[in-house]
């Protein structure tokens, strides 16, 4: 989880992702963002995200990416 | 067939009658043979391709859902012998599986749309540079003629298969719903281009006749019609005399044409899609809105997060995203990362996937220089600015400026102009002449010359310009009103002599001030020539 943090606080340190569980919804984050967190994360913890876990439920917070993250992980 | 046609209206006509008269169970059936109908005044040759495209689409489908169902079941059976490698492997061996029969499709119907659309584009661009070789030879044009709404049907379809090998949701298992979806009439010619997820409850729920509806989807029409006749035909003439005539309108009418280009195309596409909905909206079917305020945007990015979005959202999902995330692209990042600097090694995927989506937007938009140029400035910008944010940042946290009117005001302004620059590459008729265009801009321009009856030769009288003043003012307030919720709920909360009072209003400026009388016709929607 704190990988996860430390590579959303890099995009945008003025958000508090502990907190935050509307990062889509709210448009926080973007698209370019969204590349640059599947980026991180498929170096972090290689691994891939297939373009289908591309929605707003996967990404509308840390604790979510995070879930994302361990269940490919698992597979 | 047209939506500004007495055609369609008599079409729309009939047709909501006799759907409230057939037993519900087979209106979706009637809407399938209407829009095969509406479809067919285009030309009845053009239904070949909507069937090719319905029938490949659903043969692959079948095919990739086969594959599905297979995998899942030997997994189930073979949960406690397989080892977790072994697992993974199988399901890759799939997953390829279901791409070629993927593939095979997209190619098909992206094929059928690049040779009618961009065949005598290629062409020509070969010539081109035969000519410059001096090779003496010369390829002749391919002689088909273009189906309307084909870009738009494709790409939903597309987008609808494309989501099926994903597994978003189970496939159509009817062809004939599934031919439905793809050619349901009012989105058929301009879009919105749709998900099947969003539409498939909405399109084949049986649906009774409701007051609501009927009021609710007429005025959506009203509305659509008066943007359409009233604002976008009558300033299009304004439009046609400067870009035709570029020796004689240079400099500030250039900025003029800008300007009323930029609110003719609103009018023109918001209120084909207005029509759209509403003639959905009287059937009891709900289509997605298309538009959020766009002019309103504070920057470019914004704005194309609000016009067209079923447009923008496609390219995101089904283009953006499976290039920039892709094992190669993310591999190739890495490399950049360990070999040329973290800097380009975090933005290389973006920025490749973004020049791609965008060429591709500029080259949907129509088979011509223009528009690719016009695609990849919108990109440019877009990336320039994405860079710029931390600058934006800075300066917003020194002067604390963001949330005031004026400053947003500003950013409004700057995008509204921003965005009426590139799109004037729509108007003129070619990507040089433009730019000189652009150029008088700065060395011919006199506003004087606008006053010294300069607004009096693009073809626009004096009552046309009051016309136009007023109701864009009213598009404006409307606008505004509607940022804090639906301004037909609003107005439907009103008394009903208000209301109707104001529908027979809109009513009247259409019979009245329509854009039809003499020196005018009313012309096809821009957007059903993309």
């Amino acid at each position: 989880m704190e990988t996860i943090l430390e590579i959303l606080n890099g995009l945008h340190p003025e958000v508090d992702f502990d907190t935050c569980n509307t990062l889509i919804d709210d448009k926080i984050i973007d698209s370019f963002d969204i590349v640059s967190i599947i980026s991180d994360i498929s170096d972090e913890f290689d691994i891939t995200i297939p373009v289908e876990e591309i929605i707003p439920k996967n990404f509308n917070s840390a604790k979510a990416i995070y879930a994302l993250v361990e269940r490919l992980m698992e597979e | 067939m047209l939506f500004t046609t007495y055609r369609f209206i008599i079409f729309l006509l009939i047709l909501f009658v006799m759907y409230y008269i057939v037993p519900k169970r087979f209106r979706w059936l009637l809407l399938l043979l209407a829009s095969y109908i509406f479809y067919a005044y285009a030309g009845v040759k053009y239904l070949i391709y909507i069937l090719a495209t319905t029938a490949s689409t659903y043969v692959i489908s079948l095919r990739l859902v086969r594959i599905q169902k297979a995998q899942t079941s030997y997994l189930k059976e073979k949960r406690e012998e397989l080892t977790r490698e072994e697992r993974k492997a199988y399901k890759a061996a799939m997953k390829s599986r279901q791409r070629k029969w993927l593939a095979l499709c997209l190619v098909f119907n992206f094929g059928i749309l690049a040779v009618l659309k961009y065949g005598n584009f290629t062409i020509t661009n070969i010539n081109g540079l035969l000519q410059l070789f001096h090779t003496g030879k010369q390829l002749s044009l391919i002689g088909f003629a273009l189906p309307l709404g084909i870009s738009f049907y494709t790409f939903q379809t597309m987008g609808y298969l494309i989501d099926v090998y994903r597994e978003k949701y189970p496939y159509e298992k009817n062809i004939l719903k599934l031919a439905l979806f793809i050619s349901f009439f009012p989105q058929l010619l301009q879009g919105p281009i749709s998900r099947f997820d969003d539409l498939k409850e909405t399109l084949f729920s049986e649906h009774s006749f409701e007051f609501r509806n009927l009021s609710f989807g007429l005025q959506r029409i009203l509305w659509g019609f008066f943007k359409k006749l009233v604002i976008a035909d009558r300033l299009l003439v304004g439009v046609n005399t400067i870009v035709h005539n570029p020796e004689e309108f240079k400099g500030v009418y250039v900025l003029v044409g800008m300007f009323f280009y930029a609110i003719t195309l609103y009018a023109d596409f918001t209120g084909g899609i207005d029509i759209a909905i509403g003639s959905a909206e009287l059937l009891g079917i709900r289509i997605k809105e298309n538009f959020e305020r766009p002019y309103f945007s504070k920057s470019i990015a914004e704005y194309w997060r609000r016009w067209h979005i079923s447009l923008g959202s496609w390219f995101k999902e089904y283009m953006f995203y499976p290039i920039s995330v892709s094992k190669p692209m993310l591999d190739f990042s890495k490399f950049c990362k360990a070999h040329v600097g973290e800097w380009i090694g975090k933005r290389i995927s973006i920025y490749i996937a973004s020049v791609i989506v965008w060429f591709t937007t500029g080259i949907w938009h129509g088979a011509a220089w223009n528009y690719i140029v016009w695609g990849l400035l919108n990109c440019l910008v877009i990336l320039v600015s994405q860079e710029l944010s931390p600058f934006y940042d800075k300066f917003h946290g020194r002067f604390h400026v963001q949330h005031t009117f004026w400053y947003r005001l500003f950013q409004v302004g700057r995008t509204f102009w921003l965005m009426s620059f590139l799109r004037t590459l729509d108007c003129y008729r070619n990507v040089g002449l433009t730019f000189k265009m652009y150029g008088t801009i700065i060395t011919k321009f006199n506003i004087m010359e606008l006053f010294q009856g300069g607004l009096m030769q693009l073809g626009l009288t004096i009552s046309d310009y009051l016309v136009l003043i007023l109701s864009v003012t009213l598009i404006l307030l409307v606008s505004l009103t509607g940022r804090s919720g639906s301004v037909r709920e609003k107005l439907a909360a009103r008394p009903m002599l208000l209301r109707y009072a104001t529908y027979f209003a809109i009513f009247l400026a259409i019979l009245i001030l329509g854009a039809y009388g003499v020196g005018y016709d009313s012309s096809q929607f821009i957007y059903s020539k993309f």
